[in-house]
């Protein structure tokens, strides 16, 4: 996986509530058996009309927006289901840091599988970094993962929380699978000791 | 020792490995599969050249893709998604896991299928691509669903990096009221927390009115934990369970099932155990419920009417905007006025036998609605021969219903089975997203029973007036 370190580029706004997986990406498109490709129908139904062509009014439809990097959405993003084509759709579109509120749970498993930092900040602070992304292009944020830090384009600075092995495995991009495969051992007693706790499994 | 809760009993038991910081190797006893989230899963294992660890714990079945018309047994005419079909035919094959193809009479949506044929046991860890893995929470196991990078390590490794969640009960007490089911306990809890209430919680249901489920109804309330946000729900197993889960073919048996039931009976939450939150609602005042909007927390009792977006608070205020308008409804508008064109009864939330006996008793010697769309889909097709046995098929039949084979069908519309737009479909799944039933599609989530009674008013309609 590719190495996260920082994000500097344009934030865009999307203060609705409650974004489901199924507004991410319709489950028209999870028919395939590929991970890539899928940013072209990212936010399908709010993006394009109903009879084919761009809705001008859906954000990341507007010239200002057409690069975002970064999405400053709603509280409860990414509610729903596990589809992981959420996430692949999002970072094959190029953005790379979602900020909210709060994220639904698998979701929030999911971006970090994918090289995409979620980062869950207070209202306060939220209603900042939304401010900020109604300014449009020329007003660029950057996320500094190593830093733990947000930068608004009027220089304010704010902090997240993350998880240290989280952090860790995007700042290195390292593939968790090969990671616990390292710990083979750990899983073989497991299985010796519970095969015998519980043989009916 | 410190008292535990359940869920703390469960995790203790497959942690098989703790880093310092508190991340967990979780070990996983079953690992479900289907064939949307798992392709590019087994991609990932061939092109690193790794196997699955534990194949027979690993069990495949094709559903959300699968059409639900009889002439599926001349294949799937969508030509993605019989691809998807075929490519977990072949990785089932080539990685020697269970599998339940789509012409065998056990195929059914994987939620169904699993505990149907006993692989679902309490106190397990069981897993799948799939949030409504919740389901399975009803046996007292700690079931969630993940993504496709989770499915590829479980496969790869038979386990998942977590870190423990925080603990919630849910209390039901009491009695519920005649009308009143499963549905509309889990939908009334969701309407109190909200969608993401859950977050970071592991629910566990208790109380009366949910010891009084069977374990249809109790695995319809845990399916819906993931709406409330929540990673998983749980029900302490007790003799109901015991009752279910004994000489289902791949449950445990003599000695086994002996030593299996000495550590089950152990599974419940100790005197004392600490919650971090803690939600109590009384059996008594739950009504029949329904959906008005486009998230699961907008629910109702049937006898009110649609709010009043200005009545919310914050973001909630423009959503309920956003969603009233979508699902083309007043403020003010009373819910049994709301007229109906589709039935949808079916899903892993509400597609068991009990439900379609539920339903069947409301249509029993009636018709549905002239111009009225309605169709059953039963979850599995031992399911549908069952009902069949019972007479239940005939009623549908009789009443008007389609009669379908099973899968996940409308409840997301992968397959041919979809809403059109402003199409308006009163179902018994477990999401009312925009578009989840097809672009454009109004859906409002309700109980079999309820959907039943509205197939035959044509409008949402309190079953208790039927009853």
């Amino acid at each position: 996986m590719e190495k996260f370190e920082k994000v500097h580029g344009v934030a865009a706004p999307m203060p609705l509530i409650n974004i489901d997986t199924d507004m991410i990406i319709p489950k028209v498109h999870l028919k395939t058996i590929k991970r890539s490709g899928l940013g072209v129908v990212l936010f399908d139904e709010m993006r394009y009309h109903d009879h084919g062509g761009e809705n001008e009014d859906f954000v990341l439809n507007k010239p200002a927006y057409r690069n975002t990097e970064i999405l400053v959405a709603g509280d409860n993003f990414g509610c729903g289901s596990s589809r992981e084509h959420a996430p692949w759709a999002i970072k094959d579109f190029g953005i790379k840091v979602v900020i909210s509120t709060s994220f639904a749970d698998i979701f929030f498993n999911n971006c970090f599988k994918n090289g995409i930092l979620p980062i869950v900040v207070e209202d306060e602070h939220h209603a900042i970094l939304m401010d900020d992304a109604h300014k449009g292009a020329n007003a660029r944020m950057t996320v500094h993962l190593e830093e733990q830090k947000i930068t608004t384009s009027d220089g304010v600075e704010i902090t997240f929380d993350i998880d240290p092995h989280r952090k860790h495995c995007l700042l290195n991009g390292l593939d968790d699978i090969g990671l616990t495969m390292e710990k083979d051992h750990h899983i073989d007693k497991f299985e010796d000791h519970a095969g015998q706790a519980r043989p009916w499994v | 020792m410190s008292p535990k809760t359940l869920y703390d009993k469960i995790w203790d038991a497959h942690v098989a490995h703790e880093a310092d910081d508190g991340t967990c190797l979780l070990y996983i006893d079953r690992h479900l599969v289907h064939e949307v989230t798992s392709p590019q899963a087994f991609e990932g294992l061939r092109m690193a050249g790794r196997k699955v660890r534990a194949p027979e714990k690993t069990i495949a079945v094709p559903d959300h893709n699968v059409p639900t018309t009889p002439d599926r047994v001349n294949g799937i005419e969508n030509p993605e998604s019989r691809i998807q079909v075929e490519a977990l035919d072949k990785n089932a094959k080539d990685f020697g896991i269970h599998y339940y193809p789509v012409h065998d009479v056990r195929q059914g949506i994987v939620h169904i299928v699993g505990p149907e044929q006993g692989w679902t046991l309490p106190g397990m860890t069981v897993v799948c691509g799939d949030s409504h893995t919740a389901t399975h929470g009803a046996f007292g196991a700690l079931a969630h669903g993940i993504g496709t990078s989770e499915v590829e390590h479980v496969l790869a490794t038979q386990t998942l990096i977590q870190k423990k969640s925080k603990n919630m009960k849910v209390e039901i007490t009491g009695k519920l009221q005649p009308g009143v089911t499963a549905k509309d306990i889990t939908l009334a809890v969701i309407g109190e927390t909200g969608t993401a209430g859950g977050t970071g919680y592991v629910i566990e249901y208790c109380g009366e009115a949910i010891r009084d489920l069977s374990m249809e109804g109790r695995m319809t309330v845990c399916n819906m934990a993931i709406e409330g946000g929540a990673r998983a729900g749980l029900i302490a197993p007790d003799e109901t369970t015991f009752e279910y889960v004994k000489g289902r073919p791949h449950a445990p048996k003599g000695a086994q099932w002996e030593a299996a039931m000495d550590w089950w009976k152990t599974l419940y939450t100790d005197e004392g155990a600490h919650f971090d939150k803690v939600i109590t609602l009384r059996g008594e005042d739950i009504a029949p419920v329904v959906t008005w909007g486009t998230s699961p927390e907008d629910v109702l009792p049937i006898t009110a009417t649609v709010p009043n977006p200005e009545d919310f608070e914050g973001g909630k205020v423009d959503a309920a905007r956003r969603s009233i308008e979508y699902m083309g409804l007043e403020a003010g508008q009373k819910l049994s006025d709301v007229e109906i064109d589709t039935v949808f009864i079916g899903s892993c939330t509400n597609g068991r036998i009990e439900d379609l006996r539920a339903a069947a008793e409301i249509l029993k010697g009636k018709k549905i609605k002239d111009g009225m769309r309605a169709m059953v889909v039963p979850g599995s097709g031992l399911v549908r021969l069952q009902a069949e046995e019972e007479g239940l098929a005939d009623i549908f039949k009789e009443a008007g219903f389609e009669w379908r084979l099973a899968g996940c069908s409308m409840c997301l519309a992968m397959n041919p089975d979809q809403l059109q737009p402003g199409e308006r479909c009163a179902a018994t799944s477990n999401r009312n997203f925009e578009g989840r039933q097809g672009r454009g599609g109004r859906t409002h989530l309700l109980s079999p029973a309820m959907a039943a009674a509205a197939a035959l008013t044509g409008r949402l309609t309190d079953v208790r007036e039927l009853m």
